[in-house]
């Protein structure tokens, strides 16, 4: 240990430069570890964050949610917040004086905690609607999807394979070619050929042939007048995440809109929770539309094709025969059916007439099935029924 | 303004040096080093320039991060006492301002070796902090390795969550208690009898039981928890509980920065100023703007403002000096900087006339957020400021009890702390605790109406 006679008599220096430090920042490092253990939170509440917020609007523009947190505080023991507190300042003023006014900061000090001088902020995480759903599938442990089992589903493929000394000219693979020029003159003596026909190389293709990887998911929404707002947004949020469980496994999805009272239209899908109809409900004439519209644009070789349809249950008891029939006749397209039965069924009879027709399909073996969703939080039972359901029926 | 000249900035601290060594500053050599802006961010959030990782941390450097680029916080030197002390300047700034924190920072080294708290820490634990503290962050990189970050951040929640709760008057190298109760009545005890063992007609002694009861853990009330955790947990690893003995080191090693805050940063200011001042060589410019940089930084309000409502230590403390040394001398005022911290340097040289002169008073906020001046009564302000201090700065919580079973008993003592915890970050706490401690966890306090709550974390339920 040095004395402090001692000490005195050393000096001091100013260090050369030693920059370690602008090679690695532990701030950074651990803030990341922060956001790290934002999102692990995040992803833990994930449905109930996801029903709160409004996430469907125009998720498929910019693929990302933006999601509100705050951010993690590290507990430590502190006094529970005084009725009054009190403290030393410095200036002018008499006993008495008001050096705020109460409104200044008002709701502060009603949340009672939290800002110690740190400052409270919230921030915005940003979530990829790709993360979110690989999140949910693994918190809900759902299958990937099964494209068709069939030839005809085969499309054929042209692939690049390989390189030949012959073939069209509009397949010289030029750097290949300049690459054995190189190569070639580099044995050769100073004043070689620049090129010679040997040194061409040609890109070759092969035939593939690959699963059809497109689909075409038709959601079909009963809009008659007994379909109420809760209703609506039961239906769109279930439309979305099966839609976006169906975009995790094809590369090109399509989608049909389609609405019915006792008729059926296409709408596009801005317009399509807007549309709000009146009367009965025929559902008949829905699954009529979905069959033409399969027919008419969507060869059922080429795409493997779905269809959610979402309805309060009630049909006109007249239409019956009507669309047990159309719907038998679209489940032959299908390669599965899902029906959710949206908004309270404390009012209803049980089973309601659709979803005893669903039931029937999946009697006859057709790949459907049916789910009530009554709250938010059915919306990830009916998903999970849907994919578990759907993947062994492709298995 | 020119920024920082290697050389110049050389030449002028050698002879700010000089002058000082003339003046009777006696300090630990000083390692300046030159540091960019956002390492000063960093040292500013961890407190030291290596120490081991945790995600609070990164809380707190985006926090420093932000109110840095927004212009709320500037930094112009961080120190590090020690032997060497350590200190960093900011390369950005000018050479008029680094020329003034060179002053500022052989005040502060002065401090240190002088000051009772900061040399008797350096007694106890060496004047290598930092390296200490960089291979504390290594062994616990080294434990991330081995056991993964899940199990060490666990351990770092819990400890750096206790970080303020260690007993600053005891050793850093603590023993544990003695296992056994002192034999009642022992010869030894008594020096008499010591000396003369047998008297003529003096009974036999007494033959004391062989086995003397064993000891209760705790003996009293243990306010070191940190310690005791690492000491007695009965299902810690050895590696969880250097964590906790490290984290208790580097927090007794912050105990003399925080409880002599005001009489550090005013006897470094006092000095910058007083050295600046005699400090012939400088030119006049430069004096004048690094007198401009002063009085930025040692100054009571924002610019612009009547009132604070805080108060500045910079400010409070230069001031104090002044009027020390002003009335009673430099002598005097040498003895106070060596035998005081902060409680008592308010509570016995802030003084009638020196409080008016500032216009010192004291404030409440009610919880409308209304704020009023309470008043200008001296005691008042003086235990005003020193009030956020005590303790630590951190509620006082002992550990009260260590059950058969392994449960750890800890008690609030809300009748010192006027009001009980806030039930919601104890929870939080005693979770934190209970998973490295891994038995039942209780605590006692009391809520808003002064009932008495008791908090439990057990894994049971």
């Amino acid at each position: 240990m040095t004395e402090p006679s001692d000490a005195s008599m050393r000096f001091s220096r100013i260090a050369a430069e030693t920059p370690w430090y602008e090679l690695f920042s532990r701030g950074a490092r651990d803030w990341l570890r922060h956001n790290q253990k934002v999102r692990e939170a995040v992803k833990s509440s994930l449905p109930e964050l996801l029903s709160g917020s409004d996430i469907l609007s125009k998720p498929s523009n910019n693929r990302t949610v933006l999601v509100p947190v705050r951010m993690l505080q590290h507990a430590r023991f502190r006094l529970r917040a005084a009725e009054t507190e009190s403290g030393a300042g410095q200036g002018k003023g008499e006993q008495g004086d008001v050096l705020r006014p109460a409104d200044a900061q008002q709701g502060e000090p009603g949340s009672g905690q939290g800002g110690t001088g740190e400052g409270e902020f919230t921030f915005v995480v940003e979530l990829k609607v790709d993360d979110i759903l690989d999140w949910l599938w693994s918190e809900l442990k759902l299958p990937d999807l099964k494209p068709k089992h069939s030839a005809s589903l085969d499309d054929p493929d042209l692939m690049r394979e390989g390189w030949d000394k012959r073939g069209a000219r509009s397949r010289l693979d030029r750097r290949r070619t300049l690459k054995e020029a190189v190569k070639r003159r580099a044995i050769q003596d100073g004043n070689a050929t620049p090129f010679t026909n040997d040194d061409l190389r040609f890109r070759q293709l092969v035939k593939r042939r690959r699963p059809a990887l497109n689909a075409v998911v038709v959601f079909a929404l009963d809009v008659s007048g007994s379909m109420g707002e809760l209703e609506r947004r039961l239906a769109k949020l279930f439309f979305f995440f099966a839609l976006q469980g169906i975009r995790r496994q094809y590369t090109k999805v399509e989608t049909v809109f389609l609405a019915h009272t006792v008729e059926a239209w296409e709408f596009p899908e801005e317009q399509f929770f807007q549309v709000s109809g009146s009367g009965g409900t025929m559902s008949s004439t829905v699954f009529r539309l979905a069959s033409e519209v399969l027919q008419a644009r969507y060869d059922p070789s080429r795409y493997n094709a779905y269809l959610f349809y979402a309805s309060d249950g009630e049909n006109a008891s007249e239409d019956r025969e009507a669309a047990v029939q159309a719907l038998e006749e679209l489940a032959g397209k299908l390669n599965y059916a899902g029906y959710a039965e949206v908004g309270r069924s404390g009012m209803r009879p049980h089973p309601t007439e659709i979803n005893e027709m669903f039931h029937e399909l999946e009697r006859k073996g057709f790949p459907a099935a049916a789910a009530l969703v009554e709250r938010q939080e059915d919306v990830w039972q009916a998903i999970r029924t849907f994919f578990q359901d759907q993947a062994e029926e492709a298995a | 303004m020119s920024r920082t000249s290697n050389s110049q900035l050389h030449e002028n601290a050698a002879r700010i040096e000089q002058l000082a060594k003339d003046m009777g500053l006696k300090y630990y050599p000083v390692d300046f080093e030159l540091a960019p802006s956002s390492f000063m961010v960093e040292i500013a959030a961890y407190g030291l320039p290596v120490r081991m990782p945790h995600w609070s941390f990164g809380l707190r450097y985006i926090h420093q991060l932000i109110r840095h680029s927004m212009g709320h916080s500037r930094i112009f030197e961080v120190m590090f006492p020690g032997d060497p002390c350590r200190a960093y300047l900011v390369d950005g700034n000018t050479l008029a301002e680094n020329t003034l924190v060179v002053a500022h920072v052989l005040g502060h080294a002065d401090f240190a070796m002088n000051n009772q708290l900061f040399s008797r820490y350096h007694r106890m634990a060496g004047g290598h902090i930092l390296e200490k503290a960089a291979a504390h962050a290594h062994r616990i990189d080294d434990a991330i390795r081995e056991v993964g970050l899940e199990a060490v951040e666990a351990v770092l929640d819990a400890a750096l969550a206790l970080e303020p709760h260690v007993d600053t008057d005891q050793e850093l190298h603590r023993d544990r208690y003695p296992e056994r109760l002192p034999v009642a009545g022992a010869a030894a005890e008594d020096p008499f009898r010591e000396r003369f063992q047998q008297l003529p007609g003096a009974h036999e002694p007494v033959q004391a039981p062989k086995q003397p009861p064993r000891a209760p853990v705790p003996p009293h009330p243990e306010y070191d928890l940190l310690w005791f955790i690492a000491q007695y947990a009965t299902e810690m690893e050895q590696w969880e509980r250097d964590i906790f003995l490290a984290v208790r080191e580097e927090s007794l090693y912050f105990y003399p920065v925080f409880a002599c805050q005001i009489m550090n940063e005013g006897w470094a200011s006092y000095w910058h100023a007083r050295l600046l001042r005699e400090a012939d060589f400088l030119p006049q410019s430069l004096y004048l703007s690094a007198i401009k940089t002063h009085s930025d930084v040692v100054r009571p309000f924002a610019s612009g403002e009547e009132t604070a409502l805080a108060v500045n230590p910079y400010h409070l403390g230069f001031s104090m000096w002044e009027h020390i040394v002003e009335k009673h001398g430099l002598e005097k005022a040498r003895e106070v900087c060596r035998e005081e911290d902060d409680f008592g340097f308010v509570r016995n040289h802030l003084d009638q006339e020196l409080a008016e002169k500032l216009g010192l008073f004291t404030f409440e906020a009610d919880r409308g957020g209304e704020i009023r001046v309470a008043g200008r009564d001296l005691n008042r302000i003086r235990e005003a400021i020193i009030a956020p201090k005590f303790n630590y700065g951190a509620p006082r919580i002992a550990v009260s009890e260590l059950h058969h079973d392994g449960t750890l008993v800890l008690v609030h003592d809300h009748a010192s702390d006027g009001r009980g915890l806030d039930l919601n970050s104890a929870e939080r706490v005693l979770g934190y605790v209970h998973r490295v401690w891994r038995r039942p966890v209780r605590l006692h306090t009391v809520d808003g109406r002064g009932m008495s709550r008791e908090l439990l974390a057990d894994s049971k339920y």
